[in-house]
């Protein structure tokens, strides 16, 4: 993808890029730090239809939804040869127990035989995490395992 | 009622009458700077009220307001942003000089005020609102145009382009033969150039020596070195106010932003001051004589703007649409018109009409970019050849 870099004096940068279909949608990325979603106007390619300011937590739980999804179509397409292995991805919610604890308290692996391969917060992926990962409310755990073994850690993490 | 009595009521009214003023312009969606000098022209000199107790405070604080409103302008841009806006936009800058410049030049020069007023009208009709372009821009949502980075683009191309000018114009005002104009300009670029290497190597020495974790501190040493910086700038006749813009520019980084979000209120403050203190030296009834003028420069500027966006748009192969809005984006005129018709006027060396022309013209051209800024995609849509727009394909 070729993401075109833009400075706009005075204000910050434009990154943003075409898509297949001639529209372009991107970020503004402010110098105060403020970011923005860009996305351009259907019959004027040159406007934008929409300029959304986002916070922080805001583009990373959108950073999640666009990036997990590949992720884990990713790993499926590497398991695909071993049937009956699956993978998901599993949300830790605002009401989660392990909201703040470490990775290590889910024991999930000795409860489950599920693999929780990664993390993916704020947009951004953290392969293999260790038992003193600590987790946080709107993270999104990668997981490989049996059909009943999914279920029952997304079961675990939800009531601990 | 003794002086200082008298004194801090006449002040009072004046920044309380600002602030009803700046809260009807928030509500029409327009800049405070028209009003301000509205305010300024019916309190002042002729006008309803005679304010005679400021005289003390204004012309200092006026003074601090050209050195804040051009301090902030340099912080605005970095040294890196000025000469990569420089290499990708100097052919439309040098456009926009020309074009511009012209109007302001042609009538100065048809009315009799010489060359003195053709280079200060020259200056007036040039320079656009950067203050009321970035607003505009952000309000209607159009940053992430692909005709935005234009038209920020000329804008710092014209803020270069100022500090320039403003020695020319300084060393023009106080009378000095043309070798002596030609030895400011040399001294000028020299400096302008010492400024961006020092800038672009050692910014972070210039923000080091300025910044300061406890706000108060940073806060004075900002507004300290600013003045001083600007006082000997004056001293060795180059301008204050290029002094406080070439310190912007060398204060970069992190300084350079917690630097403006310190000193925007200040700024806010002292240059509104400024605006009411050319008002109140203005007499109203200078201006029903030159109105026409002021609009004659206000259609042939807003013209020459929409043609220096739409060509400077079209470099950069952005359809017809978005080249109309480079054009209008640019229209507005404002702060530093006024600054540069104060200059003159403070030095005696133009006709009073000056001020009142600027002042007219700034008036209308405050108001009419926003608008323009507006209406421009409508009508743009609404002309007969509209066909053609509506379809981007279509668009050569």
């Amino acid at each position: 993808m070729n993401v075109e870099v833009t400075p706009l004096p005075g204000i910050g940068v434009r990154k943003d890029f075409a898509l297949r279909n001639g529209r372009r949608i991107g970020v503004i990325s402010h110098r105060d730090g403020k970011l923005e979603l860009i996305v351009s106007k259907r019959d004027d390619p040159d406007a934008c239809l929409a300029e959304i300011e986002l916070n922080y937590d805001e583009a990373g739980a959108l950073a999640n939804l666009l990036g997990a999804p590949q992720l884990v179509a990713q790993l499926a397409e590497e398991h695909k040869d071993l049937p009956g292995i699956r993978t998901k991805q599993l949300p830790i919610k605002q009401d989660s127990p392990f909201d703040g604890r470490p990775l290590g308290d889910t024991a999930m692996r000795t409860r489950t035989g599920v693999s929780l391969v990664a993390v993916m917060r704020a947009g951004q992926v953290h392969p293999s995490p260790g038992p003193d990962f600590t987790l946080a409310a709107g993270d999104l755990l990668v997981a490989v395992g049996t059909r009943d073994g999914l279920a029952e850690a997304a079961e675990i993490l939800t009531r601990g | 009622m003794n002086h200082v009595a008298l004194e801090l009521i006449q002040l009072g009214a004046v920044f309380f009458t600002l602030g009803l003023l700046g809260r009807v312009a928030q509500r029409i969606g327009m800049s405070p700077i028209p009003l301000y000098l509205l305010g300024g022209l019916a309190f002042g000199n002729g006008g309803l009220v005679e304010l005679d107790g400021i005289e003390g405070f204004s012309p200092i604080a006026s003074e601090v307001g050209v050195v804040l409103l051009l301090l902030l302008l340099g912080l605005e841009y970095s040294a890196s942003e000025l000469v990569s806006g420089l290499k990708r936009s100097w052919m439309a800058g040098v456009l926009d000089v020309v074009l511009n410049a012209a109007p302001g030049v042609a009538v100065a020069l048809y009315v009799g005020w010489g060359v003195v007023g053709a280079v200060v009208m020259g200056g007036v009709t040039y320079i656009s609102s950067s203050g009321i372009i970035a607003k505009v821009l952000t309000d209607l949502g159009r940053l992430g145009n692909r005709e935005t980075p234009v038209v920020l683009s000329i804008l710092v191309f014209e803020d270069l382009v100022m500090a320039l000018y403003l020695p020319i114009l300084t060393t023009i005002l106080a009378g000095v033969s043309l070798l002596g104009g030609l030895t400011t300009v040399g001294v000028s670029l020299a400096v302008i150039s010492v400024v961006l290497l020092v800038a672009l190597r050692w910014g972070r020495y210039v923000s080091a020596l300025v910044d300061s974790p406890d706000r108060e501190v940073f806060l004075l040493k900002v507004l300290g070195l600013a003045l001083l910086v600007a006082g000997f700038a004056a001293a060795l006749q180059v301008s204050a106010a290029v002094g406080a813009f070439l310190l912007g520019i060398a204060i970069s980084g992190s300084t350079a932003h917690n630097a403006t979000r310190l000193l925007e209120p200040l700024r806010d403050l002292f240059a509104a001051v400024f605006f009411v203190a050319f008002g109140l030296n203005t007499d109203p009834a200078t201006i029903p004589p030159v109105l026409g003028w002021a609009l004659v420069l206000a259609v042939s500027t807003t013209l020459t703007k929409l043609a220096t966006g739409w060509w400077a748009a079209r470099r950069q192969d952005i359809g017809r649409l978005g080249r109309a809005r480079a054009g209008a984006a640019l229209v507005a005129r404002g702060e530093f018109s006024i600054v540069i018709a104060g200059l003159a006027v403070a030095s005696g060396a133009v006709p009073g009409q000056l001020a009142a022309l600027a002042t007219a013209y700034v008036l209308l051209m405050a108001v009419a970019g926003p608008i323009a800024a507006r209406v421009v995609e409508p009508v743009a849509r609404w002309r007969p050849f509209a066909g053609r727009t509506a379809n981007p394909a279509a668009a050569d």
